[in-house]
């Protein structure tokens, strides 16, 4: 973890909610795909967590979803400059994707997954991935994952655009070797379900610190008590409980 | 540079800065950023004497100036506290540590502390009567004078260190609950614990902790917290801790004017977690700058 002081040098509206700032910071810390950062914003008490979209250089991307009063305030910010702990959480352990990795992201859950991407095409794996959204109209970075030469499928929930359905619905007759997943809790689940092999899962919860001092945000697993800030945000598909 | 050693409870500190329980983990996730041993001391996680989860989440809320968490004492219990988590701290922090004690039965308080009285780490054993965040014990300990006179007199028959018992807020008359520790033999008191408060999510109209309410604290609270450790520092002989939206060098100047010896930092830690080591690099200046030669010279003097 380290604390830094990041300069924003873009800030775009990406569809109706979802927002792509660029900032420019010592990133030495970010060290994996599927981290996050915890930003401060002035006049909120707590840091807001938010995953790391990219990580080139000195400059750091984030893509956000505005929802609430403090990532609103986040969306109108233009320049300046913000308080920012970086190389947050576990991330993708990208060692155990094998040749043919599937990676399924849902809504503001698609972000993490381009740095991810972008280092499994890197190390020459043959990566699909699938996005999922609500409708056409809140679909994003579709092609940036396919410029960086990813298979890409997207589905949306109203048939709108793509496949219709869920994530899972577009994954049917593929065949990977591993999977990675980002989104919302119900989806994570029905792709652990629909998934025939190992695989990652990231999850959100709401977080005090964000560094593993406070016990905010902690989980039961089949390999102990984990926070999602510190032993998380990634667990490994074989370890989680599903309550419920 | 002024004098900032105080000394809490016969153990000279060099200064008084302690995180607190609950903020601070078992300190290693600090001194993977700064060196801790810059600190006075600090109050370890809350320890049980079983090992407990805690509560299910959502656990925190933000609110203004401040936040509410509901984490319920997860804690590895104090058998694996002193197996694993000691000699962790024992790397990374050489000074007396303050152990944060709570139960749900008085013999539950008095087992954890008779194991902890054993630990030569262990300077002070601060006894939490006053978690508003689990069922059956905690705060229900700390809302009458008969109970807290009670754990204190069990927690004082098995160990000889300090203690140091830690009161609620959320009491009508907070004076006649530490006079009734002191008169049981306590050491110290330390206040305040967390304010019981609530939030609501207007989309799902409904509590965003799934505990419902919790404990609130950061800066909001800071001003009930220095009349509080005002009124009891004027009620009792033994010294007091004060705590409750710490922030800043001044507002350790502060809660010592109003009666503390001490003052521990909370949820400063987890905005930013170079709050404490900031607080104690500070300090020098704001006592030049009030004319303040050495911090035990102003305990109470408000």
């Amino acid at each position: 973890m380290k604390q830094g002081l990041f300069q924003i040098i873009e800030n775009t509206r990406l569809t109706a909610s979802v927002y792509r700032m660029r900032l420019v910071g010592d990133t030495s810390h970010i060290t994996r795909p599927g981290q996050f950062v915890n930003v401060k914003l002035d006049g909120f008490y707590l840091r807001r967590p938010i995953s790391v979209c990219d990580c080139q250089g000195d400059t750091l991307t984030l893509v956000y979803k505005v929802v609430g009063k403090g990532t609103e305030a986040m969306s109108k910010m233009t320049e300046g400059t913000l308080d920012i702990l970086t190389g947050l959480g576990n991330g993708y352990d990208l060692s155990l994707s094998g040749d043919k990795p599937l990676l399924l992201g849902g809504g503001v859950g698609v972000p993490p997954l381009y740095l991810l991407a972008k280092e499994l095409i890197g190390e020459g794996k043959d990566v699909t991935v699938i996005l999922g959204f609500n409708t056409k109209d809140e679909i994003f970075y579709e092609e940036e994952f396919k410029e960086i030469g990813a298979k890409v499928l997207v589905a949306t929930a109203d048939g709108s655009y793509g496949v219709k359905g869920f994530v899972t619905d577009a994954m049917k007759d593929l065949s990977y070797t591993h999977f990675y997943t980002c989104g919302p809790e119900p989806m994570l689940r029905a792709v652990s379900k629909a998934t025939v092999t190992s695989g990652q899962l990231s999850f959100e919860e709401r977080m005090g610190c964000g560094f593993g001092a406070c016990m905010g945000c902690s989980c039961k697993t089949l390999t102990g008590n984990k926070r999602i800030c510190k032993e998380g945000p990634v667990m490994k598909k074989e370890e989680i409980i599903w309550e419920k | 540079m002024g004098e900032m050693k105080v000394t809490l409870c016969g153990i000279e500190m060099d200064n008084p800065i302690i995180p607190a329980s609950g903020t601070f983990g078992y300190g290693y996730e600090f001194a993977e950023l700064y060196d801790i041993n810059c600190l006075g001391s600090f109050s370890f996680k809350g320890t049980t004497k079983d090992p407990r989860f805690g509560n299910p989440t959502p656990r925190i809320a933000e609110c203004s100036a401040g936040m509410i968490n509901a984490v319920g004492l997860q804690n590895p219990g104090v058998e694996k506290v002193i197996s694993e988590e000691l000699p962790r701290l024992k790397q990374c922090f050489h000074k007396p540590v303050m152990a944060n004690v709570s139960g749900f039965s008085v013999e539950d308080y008095a087992y954890t502390c008779r194991m902890l009285d054993k630990e030569e780490q262990v300077g002070w054993l601060e006894v939490n009567v006053s978690c508003p965040n689990v069922h059956g014990g905690g705060m229900s300990f700390g809302t009458s004078p008969e109970a807290a006179a009670t754990v204190t007199r069990a927690v004082k028959a098995v160990t000889k260190k300090p203690v140091i018992i830690k009161l609620s807020p959320n009491v009508t008359d907070i004076v006649s609950i530490a006079k009734a520790c002191e008169e049981a033999g306590a050491d110290g008191i330390s206040l305040i614990n967390t304010l019981l408060g609530m939030r609501i999510d207007l989309r799902t109209k409904k509590p965003v902790i799934a505990n419902k309410m919790g404990g609130f604290s950061g800066s909001a609270i800071f001003p009930v917290a220095v009349r509080m450790v005002y009124q009891v520092a004027h009620a009792v002989g033994i010294p007091v801790v004060g705590m409750g939206g710490v922030t800043t060098a001044e507002d350790v100047i502060e809660m010592m004017l109003a009666g503390a010896t001490a003052v521990e930092v909370g949820a400063a830690n987890l905005v930013d977690p170079y709050a404490c080591r900031d607080i104690v690099r500070d300090l020098p200046a704001v006592m030049e700058k009030y004319g303040i030669k050495s911090l035990s010279e102003i305990i109470g003097m408000a």
